[in-house]
């Protein structure tokens, strides 16, 4: 027999969980003295719960595997809210084991005491109470294989003291059965047969690619489809890597700050292939008016609320998404033939589009931060893990590193979390020890969980910080200079602390950039000499600079603002 | 649109709070809603009262399928179907109403479970519309209280919901 603490770490082990990220508490203990008497499963202590739950997610997103956080019960958990949020959003399959204060306390207000599984419930995929021990095991099992299979998402696992204390017989189950809980993973052949004829009918057809393609590992497949097909692709924010950006079938990100190219594909297609994709606010603008072009739509996801949820389609196909593709690349045989003709008048089109070149910037005395991007992608080859927060810098990341391969852009597309950057750097680099890291940021963000820096130092990762810096939360800045006659309420940020100076406190290195000729070489500097050390470069940069194209809320795809227009 | 949802799910604690929440936080509205375990006390079976039009009525049950804890969902207004609801009404039965009050229970086929010198209790079971309709037939000034299930249902026939 074993005690339940035990029991928590054996699960781990037979998980394979190699890393954990937390914070621990005196609901925890027990588990705590459980991770030190073994060395299978290596534990990285943050300086706040919210870092461990991003470090998590990012660990996740970054390697296909769960990406598991513990912490301890009341203040551990809800700062562990904004994390779970995020995962949620963006379907991140992550485990959260959290502590509770012991059963019979349970309801009496107790120190340290919140109501976990009610405070959690809405931001997760599931959740679970444990209250006997001899649940345990098999619940963590269940968490598991909850928040890996279907459409992912976060399971918290909430674990009284008491139980961890408790002696069990340890048993961990091979596979789980649950009536109530059985994904669909093929897609319906009927479907997919009419999906494929649409295809070959097509006569402006596009690929519109999420993140759902690089959450089920079909970059490859979805690849192999669009060469097959010669079709335009363009991607979510969430998708971006899925395909990759550099080829010339690819149209670049579409939706808000999507290209001139992308936005004007996607609404004037005849045929949408929807891949791994919701067709959110951010990428379709205004359902109305998106929805008064006529098209057919073909959607491929797993999760059937996420189709019909804000467009009406044509074909749904629910099912995983490299099943799918793999259906309809063999029912691509001899016979199959696309239109040639109209495609290559289409193929016309989008390059005139194209020619727009959307991406174009006004040149400055000051670091444009386009620069800095352009210039990261060039000294990293294209091919770093990039983390980013929330704002313009975040916008300048998704436009101009072109990623080829997915799982290298590590931001939070759904729910728009700034503060996650740091930390995520910490979960790619735990997942992924010996790749290029950078951490695309800015002033505000970069501070919502600076504390993380230590934890950096204590573990030796060496992230590339690169702070976009104009003094400014840029974003609520630029939708006050456009949309609130330049009332600039709470965006200008005074007091900003001596960057340089605080990461050397921390025992790093910190570079402060000021010029734009400066840029190339403090970035080669930073990963070659430096290359095993955190730097900080804290990029002063012009503070007038916007992201465009942009479509204004509410606005159509193609009612876009160009940087030429202004 | 009026639809009478059947949900079977897991009789877990805080099965009911996330069909709950589900309906909060996706702005559903539930007309009425009423869970009891089965007949397999492993098993909850629900019965949710909501209207929209059937793009939400779509979402709703994709929503509800997508939760771990549910294992099947119907849509029972879809086809034909029994509802039944149960009332318990207070009156205030002196002098000449409580004959009245007997007699307009008899009428509505209700029975008066409970008795005092001034008062009665009468259950009724029916659909809503009859509650209704009974409410308005007795003197509103007479009513010292109800309460209601709210609608549990039933598909007709072969149609069955289980496991």
């Amino acid at each position: 027999m074993i005690s339940g603490a035990e029991i928590v770490i054996r699960c781990l082990q037979e998980e394979k969980v190699d890393c954990v990220f937390g914070y621990p508490g005196g609901s925890v203990l027990h588990i705590y003295d459980a991770l030190f008497k073994q060395d299978q499963v290596k534990h990285i202590l943050v300086r706040h719960e919210q870092a461990a739950v991003h470090a998590a997610d990012a660990y996740s997103r970054s390697s296909q595997k769960v990406g598991v956080a513990l912490v301890t019960s009341g203040p551990g958990v809800t700062n562990t809210i904004t994390g779970i949020a995020t995962a949620y959003s963006d379907s991140i399959p992550m485990v959260v084991i959290t502590g509770q204060v012991p059963t019979a306390y349970i309801g009496q207000d107790a120190f340290q005491e919140c109501d976990t599984v009610g405070i959690t419930r809405p931001c997760v995929k599931h959740n679970f109470l444990v209250k006997d021990v001899k649940d345990l095991a098999s619940t963590i099992k269940k968490a598991f294989h909850i928040a890996a299979t279907g459409r992912p998402g976060p399971v918290v696992v909430d674990v009284p003291k008491d139980v961890t204390a408790q002696m069990c017989e340890f048993e961990y189950p091979k596979t789980i059965q649950m009536r109530s809980y059985n994904p669909v993973v093929k897609g319906h052949l009927g479907q997919i047969k009419k999906a494929v004829q649409l295809l070959q009918e097509a006569k402006r057809p596009i690929i519109y690619a999420g993140g759902g393609v690089i959450l089920s590992d079909a970059a490859e497949k979805l690849t192999d489809l669009a060469r097959k097909l010669d079709f335009p692709v363009t991607n979510t924010l969430m998708g971006l890597g899925s395909y990759p950006a550099t080829d010339r079938q690819s149209v670049g990100m579409l939706g808000m700050h999507g290209t001139y190219e992308a936005n004007m594909a996607m609404h004037h297609a005849d045929v949408v292939l929807a891949v791994g994709a919701r067709f959110d606010d951010r990428v379709i603008g205004n359902p109305a008016h998106f929805g008064d072009e006529p098209r057919k739509i073909i959607h491929v996801d797993i999760d059937p609320s996420s189709i019909s949820k804000r467009v009406k389609v044509d074909v749904p196909i629910v099912g995983n998404v490299p099943d799918v593709l793999d259906e309809m690349l063999k029912l691509m045989d001899a016979s199959f033939k696309t239109d040639k003709v109209a495609v290559g008048d289409w193929w016309k089109q989008i390059e005139e589009w194209r020619g727009r070149d959307c991406l174009r910037y006004r040149q400055s005395e000051l670091i444009m931060p386009q620069y800095v991007v352009q210039k990261l992608y060039e000294v990293t080859g294209g091919d770093a893990y990039i983390t980013s927060d929330v704002g313009q810098h975040q916008m300048f990341a998704a436009q101009y590193y072109k990623f080829d391969k997915p799982r290298r852009w590590i931001n939070s597309g759904g729910l728009g979390t700034m503060g996650v950057g740091l930390p995520y750097g910490m979960g790619v680099l735990m997942a992924n020890p010996e790749a290029q890291v950078a951490c695309i940021t800015g002033e505000g963000s970069i501070q919502m969980n600076i504390q993380e820096l230590s934890t950096c130092k204590q573990y030796g990762l060496p992230l590339k910080i690169i702070n976009l810096n104009n003094g400014m939360l840029g974003m609520v800045r630029q939708w006050q200079e456009m949309f609130y006659s330049k009332r600039y309420s709470q965006s200008y940020v005074t007091s900003l602390p001596d960057f340089v100076k605080l990461a050397e406190s921390y025992g790093h290195v910190g570079m402060k950039i000021e010029k734009p000729e400066d840029v190339e070489p403090a970035l080669r500097q930073a990963f070659t000499e430096y290359k095993d050390r955190l730097v900080f470069m804290d990029f002063i940069i012009d503070p007038t600079a916007n992201v465009f194209p942009m479509v204004a809320a509410g606005k159509g795809l193609t009612e876009m603002i160009l940087a030429e227009d202004l | 649109m009026r639809h009478i949802i059947s949900v079977l799910l897991e009789n877990e604690a805080g099965a009911l709070s996330r069909v709950a929440g589900l309906f909060s936080a996706r702005g559903y509205n539930i007309e009425s809603l009423t869970v009891a375990p089965t007949e397999d006390a492993s098993l909850s079976r629900m019965t949710i009262v909501t209207r929209g039009s059937d793009e939400i009525l779509e979402q709703i049950t994709k929503q509800l399928n997508k939760l771990v804890d549910v294992v099947k969902v119907v849509d029972l207004s879809e086809a034909a179907h029994s509802e039944r609801e149960l009332m318990l009404i207070k009156v205030r039965a002196t002098g000449k109403d409580r004959e009245e009050m007997k007699r307009m229970a008899d009428i509505f086929r209700g029975r008066v479970i409970d008795v005092t010198e001034s008062t009665y209790v009468i259950e009724l079971t029916g659909t809503g519309a009859k509650m209704d309709s009974f409410i308005a037939a007795i003197d509103a000034g007479l009513i010292l209280e109800t309460v209601r299930t709210g609608v549990c249902g039933i598909g007709r026939g072969d149609r069955i919901l289980k496991v």
